[in-house]
């Protein structure tokens, strides 16, 4: 293997074997102390990404911001704004690109600060492989297992133990072993399959690009070699159909394909769907591309299909297989991993875009926060920037997911402040919404939130005079043709009325039967009297359908 | 999938989300290479209908003629409607490369343009052919770069981007850059084009060309407005542009390659990155970063 510049024999060869390059995304993890940015520097330089004027360029910044004296300090060829260059860290989450003669690489360099657990999420969301970096002097650190929990959480199952700085070690096999061995006893419990090792020194070049010859006795290969033949989990666990609905073509009115990018399974023409959430189903008639029909397309193209009949799909529902047992609902659990300096509060409404979909709603229950750290759960109120919980999340309207674990592409979702359209919060579907526990973290239900949920005042609603009994069943009909959720109970019922009332019902009672016909409204401190009613059923109950949406208690 | 495939595929969902949830987009159409994948692959994702929404060329009057007719051509062939904004008031105060220095030149013709054109047609988001490894502070942008309704870039305060999960949401008078080729390399993009047989300028070849030497830069002597200095005489030399742009302040590198293959095998063995071609960013470091925050793409 080579990485000096390519010596080219035959032009078209080359290129014949570098489009079947298949790419592989993977994230650094390490503060600037673990030599992160000087790694990546290392790996830019040695396979020859860095053209020679950018090497100009960090030639002359070394000496104004460099901390090597005379070397090129490499860790500069990724310091990317000014504002960080001037404090000497990074803030922000940046994408460097190189290539090998086996796959393209796009690494996520992201800030190992405890601040920046929001960048260290983003990073590791599009990413398979997680490289950590531990100082050999030092060994595990808190940071460390932060690092590693917070990839587990996002769904990373490769990850490299990258043990650096073995020079200032003098290149002990003791110190990896201790190392290596507290850290495996470590990660055992997070559910991550695949865990490698090496020893190395970013510094130096040690076992990055080429093997070591310091440390014979290791007997694994260099950290670059690593990356460009480990095998990749990169589909979906998930092997059956599911397409989120992108885009709806429509450029005449002859066709009508849908569009999206295929998050699980395959798809042939012939094929019977459903979509969803309205359960409707057809058959592919063919998937379209510029280049013509395609016979088959699988997870992760971008695709437009059409269908064999002519069924109400619009963008943000999923295409399954027609016989696929699929999760639809309101409400899900979920980790959410909060990105805001304002905490996320439980029963404020917000956004959340999932899949193809933006759809309101609420996290209403925080059902315990996880202290990255120590991964100890304890109870929350509210989330706090960077903040990682397990939340049950409750939309408004019905939509179709995934556990994360199983299909990235249809169990994750951010979340989006409705004022300031800044996203502010992520989460990952663990499973469908558990029965509400009455945990402590859960607000008390109040009058106020059954009212606001039901849209009317909780009233009781006593009827007397002549014909009670029929007049209590005609308002109970006309009063919950107009939206409301009333309920009659019996003259001699005052414990049930009472309970029902506080449910937040409109419980609507005969009361005396001598007399006018009348009616006395009971809603909170107040008693409204109508009296002298129609003697028609359906006029009276219109009068009172009036009242009670001039008295608010309706709205 | 290869990569150019998963790359291929990422940039179409880019590309389709923006037509989905905005009201008003646009196609930066900047002539170039790059430009020429990101239209390509706009016409992939809607086939067989055409990309729903028109391009916009920022002309600075100091575009290569080939670079033109290229671009009326492709429009016409993509069955697109193509839109050209020149700042009108650069041109009534005769702006150029060489009375005003290439920075406030570009400053006035191509980033003050840009901006007027967007406030125009009022666009909600705005398609650029910007790549991340192109520059450093485009290693950091998003996807989806949000800009506030000065068309500013606030790299402090970006947006977290997580998985395709794009958050177009915005209020009036503020916009979004979309960059769906954000990470596609230089190589990439050859290597795409060469697979796709995708037609770029003719400029990109190498052809016997007038040039002038300035700077160390070769420029080529498009029309009569480049002044020549007392006895320059422009020679014939092979030469091509591994970059386009206004053609006073494009650098030519000399070259016989004159197909895809060679093109790129020049690239694989090329010691500087081709920002360099463009005299633009050589003012000082860190000036594309400046730039973007005043509106620059």
């Amino acid at each position: 293997m080579s990485y000096e510049a390519p010596e080219i024999d035959n032009i078209e060869d080359y290129l014949r074997q570098h489009e079947t390059k298949d790419m592989l995304r993977f994230i650094t993890c390490g503060s600037v102390d673990d030599g992160k940015s000087t790694l990546i520097g290392r790996l830019l330089h040695d396979s020859k990404v860095i053209f020679e004027d950018q090497l100009a360029a960090i030639t002359k910044d070394s000496t104004r911001h460099g901390t090597t004296g005379e070397a090129v300090d490499l860790a500069l060829l990724v310091d990317g704004l000014q504002s960080e260059r001037e404090q000497g860290i990074t803030i922000d989450v940046a994408y460097r690109f190189f290539a090998t003669d086996h796959r393209k690489y796009i690494i996520a360099d992201t800030p190992g600060h405890e601040q920046y657990t929001r960048n260290m999420a983003t990073g590791a969301s599009t990413a398979q492989v997680a490289i950590l970096l531990i100082d050999a002097r030092y060994g595990v650190q808190v940071q460390t297992r932060r690092h590693s929990f917070i990839c587990s959480l996002l769904g990373i199952r490769h990850f490299i133990i990258a043990i650096n700085k073995m020079d200032l070690v003098e290149y002990s096999q003791a110190r990896y072993d201790e190392i290596r061995e507290e850290y495996a006893s470590f990660v055992a419990a997070l559910n991550v399959p695949d865990v490698r090792y090496v020893p190395m020194s970013a510094l130096t070049g040690d076992n990055v690009v080429h093997a070591s010859t310091n440390m014979p006795w290791f007997q694994g290969e260099p950290l670059l070699t690593l990356l460009d033949h480990m095998p990749v989990q990169r589909d979906a666990k998930l092997d059956t159909l599911r397409l989120p609905v992108q885009y709806v073509n429509r450029p005449n009115l002859d066709f009508r394909g849908y569009c999206g990018t295929l998050a699980a399974g395959v798809v042939k023409p012939g094929m019977p769907v459903r979509a969803l959430p309205s359960g409707k189903t057809s058959t592919v008639k063919a998937i379209v591309t510029w280049e013509g029909e395609q016979a088959e397309a699988l997870a992760g193209q971008a695709i437009t299909l059409t269908l064999n009949d002519e069924i109400d799909i619009s963008r943000g529902d999923m295409l399954v297989a027609a016989d696929d047992a699929v999760t639809l609902g309101h409400a899900f659990m979920a980790h959410v991993v909060w990105m805001h300096d304002q905490p996320l509060q439980t029963g404020k409404t917000y956004d959340f875009k999932l899949g193809t979909t933006f759809t309101s709603g609420q996290v209403t229950e925080i059902v315990h926060q996880i202290d990255v750290n120590t991964l100890a759960q304890h109870a929350a109120e509210d989330l706090p920037l960077n903040g990682i919980a397990l939340c049950r999340v409750q939309l408004t309207r019905a939509v179709a997911f995934d556990p994360y674990d199983a299909c990235k592409a249809t169990g994750s979702l951010i979340v989006v402040d409705r004022l300031s359209n800044v996203t502010v919060g992520a989460g990952m579907v663990v499973s469908e919404a558990e029965p509400v526990k009455g945990g402590k973290s859960l607000p008390p239900v109040t009058a106020e939130s059954r009212a606001r949920r039901l849209g009317q005042q909780a009233a009781r609603l006593v009827v007397s005079g002549p014909d009670q009994q029929l007049l209590a069943g005609q308002l109970e009909r006309v009063l919950f043709a107009a939206g409301a959720l009333p309920v009659v109970v019996g003259g001699d019922e005052d414990v049930l009325a009472e309970r029902l009332q506080a449910a937040g019902l409109l419980v609507i009672q005969p009361g005396e039967a001598d007399g006018a016909r009348r009616l006395q409204i009971l809603c909170g401190a107040r008693d409204i009297a109508l009296s002298s009613l129609e003697a028609e059923n359906g006029a009276a109950a219109e009068t009172v359908l009036a009242a009670l949406r001039e008295h608010h208690i309706l709205g | 999938m290869t990569h150019l495939q998963e790359l291929e595929a990422e940039s179409i969902h880019i590309i389709r989300e923006v037509a989905a949830e905005f009201d008003n987009p646009v196609m930066l159409y900047s002539i170039g290479k790059d430009s020429s994948v990101m239209l390509h692959l706009a016409r992939k994702a809607f086939a067989p209908g055409k990309p729903p929404f028109p391009l916009l060329h920022v002309d600075t009057t100091w575009k290569f003629r080939e670079m033109i007719a290229f671009r009326n051509r492709m429009a016409k062939e993509a069955g697109m409607e193509l839109l050209v904004h020149t700042n009108q008031d650069g041109v009534a105060a005769n702006i150029n490369p060489f009375d005003h220095g290439s920075a406030k030149y570009t400053d006035i013709m191509k980033t003050q343009a840009l901006k007027q054109a967007l406030d125009l047609y009022g666009f909600d988001a705005a398609f650029g052919g910007a790549r991340r490894d192109e520059e450093k502070s485009r290693a950091k942008e998003r996807v989806y770069s949000f800009r506030d309704r000065f068309h500013r870039w606030d790299p402090k305060n970006q947006r977290p981007e997580l998985w395709n999960l794009y958050n177009g949401r915005i209020n009036k008078g503020e916009s979004i850059r979309v960059f769906p080729l954000s990470n596609w390399t230089e190589l990439d993009i050859w290597q795409y084009i060469y697979l796709q047989n995708i037609e770029i300028v003719p400029l990109y070849y190498a052809d016997e060309r007038p040039v002038v030497e300035r700077d160390g830069m070769l420029i080529m002597v498009d029309d009569e407005r480049l002044p020549l200095a007392e006895g320059e005489q422009p020679m014939q030399q092979s030469v091509r542009f591994r970059t386009l742009g206004c053609y006073p302040l494009t650098g030519a590198v000399p070259s016989t390659a004159k197909t895809l293959p060679e093109i790129i095998q020049e690239m694989l063995v090329a010691r500087t990155s081709e920002r360099s071609g463009r005299a633009i960013d050589h003012d000082e470091s860190g000036s594309m970063e400046k730039k973007k925050r005043e509106g620059y793409f």
